[in-house]
């Protein structure tokens, strides 16, 4: 029984190990570095810019998309797509693609701001399509993020999970994380339907609707989104939280079982 | 020993004049009329012994305890409705929405009450742990064999806490009526409509007209909060009152029988112990709820019946369910303008059985090797490579629907297909829990070689000789004597044979295909092929106190 006593001290000390662990993970996890936001460049409609457009895209582009972009076998046809598109799928380094894959995955982008908007006025002026959206669009002064929690939820969470932590499609597709997403790709992205996510044109989620979801996003997935909770596992419900039971949860219980059935044998012997 | 007499005996022994201190007289008076002190102190020497795995089933106790306190604090604040209404409380981002008051008040319960946000997360871990925890104490008393003669029943009183565990998270995790929660509600109503011919009414009755109507939120609650834990609570009195009557199990070792219990006492050791490791599952528990978030409903929003997430996974207890529905292949048959929903049903008539096999195992075990005496030491797992590996099967094939109920999560993180995972997961469905008992009985028998050659030539001491003509040798120590009982004191059967086909008198005797199936199976058990003779002790003998052995 002394001994016993004596070892009161231990599982406090054990407790601020634990403390330690935790933190550590903590630390890891804040460790996601967001992504730069590309600098906004002029006026992109200008013949100039379609001039240097057509010629960086016979270099980069027109192997798979066709002379014209009219496509290929390798790539689809670019009329009609708009200025948006290529901003989002050049400014987010999906495009130039690599290699013929399930998804073309996001990399570091290729060109610059200047670049891409010569790319975005050229393919514009192959055909009519969404526009590049502005700050008062992307970023308005007004917005209701408890209404864009709504949207997201009807139109967004299957694919991209309740916050837009990602989530998986058929066939190694997968709809991914919003994290980290700039407020105009976001936007970008609902006009354009990239891949395999439909699009969503302002006749089905308005202007104001698209301003909102995006302010959601940033309220639930952002750097600037606080959770109440504590750390929260990647926010990808029941199934992390199932494992961490088991792993950190239970461990520790039988780590911690394993010690007092330690302490009492010794107590025994002496 | 009556109360009676022991009362006479200590009031002889107190001197008459000195009078008693008031707790003492209290306590006097107490158990007069109760009686607790001879009840006490027949039990108060009960022994328990120690190893660690013997508190597994504690820290299911204890989580449950936890769970039941906090419930209790959340249940002052919770309101079962599902009654509409335009929230307008302390989270900003919920603002405007139209929401069920159970959700409503969860939010409540999160951001307005004191401790209340805290006290959902110890629920809800705690309920997790408490879950997990029955499992592995299960899976300690299966390996071990401590669900043997006399305690079989006790084995069912557990697994009925386990599967009763299961279905008051199932509930509890319904209760917010999120998103997420409503998903597994809609999942659940879509396997009852699956039964053929009642689906439809089941589903009516229980939901109190089409779904999801006004009426599950506030059922749930009562199975949750009242029936449920009523009757688990029930369940664990009689459980821990069987453990109590039948006396702990032990290992073999030295001293230990199977007609004692080596240990220490309940009281005080034993309890001064117990209280110890309550407040430490306690605070590991808090610490978990206090630092981690879980279950955040006011990001996954209020259950629509029009709006669907992915990663709609129930609690992990229920992830094997969720894996059979995601893994069978969507099948339909069409009888008489009825669908039969295969793709549903089947994997719902599957449940049962995979539950039901933990159940049953004792009873096949003790019919197919006929043994029915009491066991009160329990088993190395080695020693039993047939249940072990049975057991392990079961484990392996129960993580194989676990992979399939995660799915999703498993593609996303390891860039791999979701397909290719369904399908990988509808073969190891068959598949690996086989491979799993062939590897698990061979390490078993490995084990068992490596045992006895270790009592027959002592265990490797790391020591090199060179013997005079140059040969090198490693010195093999002796065991001591009570490595040497724990490693031979497990009993070695012969498996049941069937008797001789035909009596004295030459009459053919009809052997039942049920004797035949029985002694095949028991041959599995106990055949050449499942135990490694144990060394006797002429082997013993010969090798040790013969010629000089290394
Ligand atoms: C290796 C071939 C390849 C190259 C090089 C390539 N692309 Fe693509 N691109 C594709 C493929 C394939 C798709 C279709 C992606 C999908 O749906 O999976 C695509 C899609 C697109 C889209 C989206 C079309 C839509 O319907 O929304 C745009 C815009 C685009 N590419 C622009 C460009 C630009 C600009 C460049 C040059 C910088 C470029 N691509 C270079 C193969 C290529
Ligand atoms: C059918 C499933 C689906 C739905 C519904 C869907 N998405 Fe997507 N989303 C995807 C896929 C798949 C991608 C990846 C496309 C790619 O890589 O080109 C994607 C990409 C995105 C991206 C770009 C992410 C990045 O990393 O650059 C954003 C932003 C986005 N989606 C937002 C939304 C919003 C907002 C909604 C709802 C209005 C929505 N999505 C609805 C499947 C979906
Ligand atoms: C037997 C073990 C029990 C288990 C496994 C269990 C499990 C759960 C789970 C998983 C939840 C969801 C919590 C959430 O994420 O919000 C929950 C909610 C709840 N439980 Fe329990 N519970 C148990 C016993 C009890 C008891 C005994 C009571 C009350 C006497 C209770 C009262 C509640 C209440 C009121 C809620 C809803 C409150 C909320 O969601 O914030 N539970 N339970």
């Amino acid at each position: 029984m002394k001994k016993l006593s004596a070892r009161r001290r231990h599982p406090l000390a054990a407790l601020v190990v634990l403390i330690f662990a935790l933190a550590a993970t903590g630390g890891l996890y804040t460790a996601l570095a967001p992504a730069d936001e590309a600098k906004a460049a002029k006026g992109s409609g200008s013949s100039l810019a379609i001039k240097e457009g057509k010629k960086l895209y016979a270099v980069g582009c027109a192997s798979c998309h066709g002379t014209g972009g009219q496509g290929s076998s390798d790539g689809p046809s670019l009329v009609g797509v708009g200025a948006a598109a290529v901003d989002f799928q050049v400014g987010t380094g999906r495009m130039p693609a690599q290699k013929p894959e399930a998804q073309a995955p996001k990399k570091p982008v290729k060109y610059d701001q200047a670049e891409i908007d010569q790319l975005a006025a050229y393919v514009a002026s192959l055909g009519p399509g969404p526009n590049v959206p502005n700050k008062s669009q992307y970023d308005p002064n007004e917005s209701d993020a408890a209404a864009g929690g709504e949207l997201f939820r009807t139109n967004c969470a299957q694919c991209h999970n309740f916050t837009g932590e990602g989530g998986a499609l058929s066939k190694g597709k997968f709809a991914p994380d919003l994290g980290d997403v700039s407020k105009k790709h976001i936007y970008e992205a609902m006009q354009t339907g990239p891949q395999s996510m439909p699009s969503y044109p302002d006749s089905v989620i308005t202007e104001k609707g698209k301003g909102d979801i995006i302010a959601y996003l940033e309220t639930v997935n952002s750097e600037e989104s606080d959770s109440p909770g504590g750390y929260g596992l990647g926010g990808f419900g029941p199934v992390s939280e199932g494992l961490f039971a088991w792993v950190f949860g239970l461990g520790v219980m039988v780590a911690v079982a394993v010690w007092v059935a330690a302490r009492t044998a010794k107590a025994k012997k002496s | 020993m009556s109360t009676e007499s022991t009362t006479k005996q200590s009031g002889g022994e107190m001197p008459r004049q000195r009078k008693a201190p008031a707790g003492e007289r209290v306590a006097d008076w107490a158990d007069g009329r109760l009686g607790i002190y001879s009840l006490a102190k027949a039990n108060m020497r009960k022994i328990f012994p120690d190893h660690w795995s013997f508190m597994l089933g504690e820290v299911a106790l204890y989580s449950f305890i936890i769970v039941i306190l906090t419930g209790v604090y959340l249940t002052l604040f919770f309101t079962p409705s599902m009654a509409e209404i335009e929230y307008h409380g302390s989270y900003v981002p919920m603002h405007g929405i139209t929401m069920s008051e159970a959700y409503a008040s969860t939010l409540e319960i999160s951001f307005d009450v004191r401790g209340g946000l805290l006290m959902r997360q110890i629920h809800h871990w705690g309920a997790l742990i408490f879950v997990a925890a029955m499992f592995v104490h299960m899976m300690r008393v299966f390996f071990t064999g401590a669900f043997r003669k006399p305690r079989e029943v006790n084995w069912l009183f557990g697994f009925l806490l386990l599967v009763l565990g299961m279905f008051t998270g199932l509930t509890g995790y319904s209760l917010p009526d999120d998103l997420l929660s409503g998903t597994g509600i809609r999942f659940m109503e879509g396997a009852i409509l699956s039964v053929p011919v009642v689906g439809t009414y089941i589903s009516m009755f229980l939901f109190g007209g089409e779904f999801p109507g006004h009426d599950i939120i506030s059922r749930f609650f009562s199975i949750h909060v009242l029936l449920l834990p009523g009757i688990m609570l029930g369940l664990l009195v009689a459980h821990l009152i069987l453990v109590f009557y039948h006396k702990h199990t032990q290992f073999a070792g030295a001293g230990k029988t199977n007609r004692n219990v080596v240990g220490m006492p309940l009281l005080p050791v034993y309890m001064a112990k117990a209280g110890g490791f309550f407040f430490l599952v306690f605070g590991v528990i808090s610490m978990l709820a206090a630092t981690f978030s879980i279950n955040p409903v006011w990001v996954v929003g209020p259950y629509r019946s029009d709006q669907v997430s992915t990663n709609a996974q129930p609690d992990w207890y229920m992830g094997f369910s969720e894996g059979l529905v995601r893994i069978m292949p969507g099948w339909e048959i069409n009888i008489w303008d009825h669908t039969l929903v295969l793709g549903v049903f089947i994997p719902l008539m599957v449940l049962p059985l995979v539950l039901g096999a933990i159940a049953v195992y004792p009873f096949i075990e003790s019919w197919v090797t006929g043994d029915k005496r009491e066991h009160h030491i329990l088993d190395r797992p080695r020693n039993a490579p047939t249940r072990t590996a049975f057991g392990a099967a079961w484990i392996a094939w129960y993580f194989v629907m676990l992979i399939g109920g995660g799915n999703d999560l498993w593609a996303t993180h390891f860039h791999l297909s979701i397909n290719a995972i369904t399908w990988f997961v509808r073969i190891g469905f068959f598949v690996v829990p086989v491979i799993t008992f062939v590897i698990t009985k061979r390490i078993c028998m490995g084990l068992q070689r490596h045992d006895k050659e270790k009592v027959l030539h002592g265990r490797e001491s790391g020591i090199i000789k060179r013997l005079p003509h140059g040969e090198f040798v490693e010195v093999h120590e002796r065991l001591s004597q009570e490595d040497l009982h724990t490693l031979t004191a497990h009993e070695q059967y012969s498996p049941e044979e069937i008797g001789p086909e035909t009596d004295e008198q030459g009459v053919r005797r009809k052997v039942g295909r049920s004797e035949k199936l029985r002694a095949k199976l028991s041959k599995g058990f106990y055949g050449e092929n499942s135990q490694v003779a144990k060394p006797t002790v002429e082997e013993y003998e010969e090798i040790t106190s013969g010629h000089g052995h290394h």
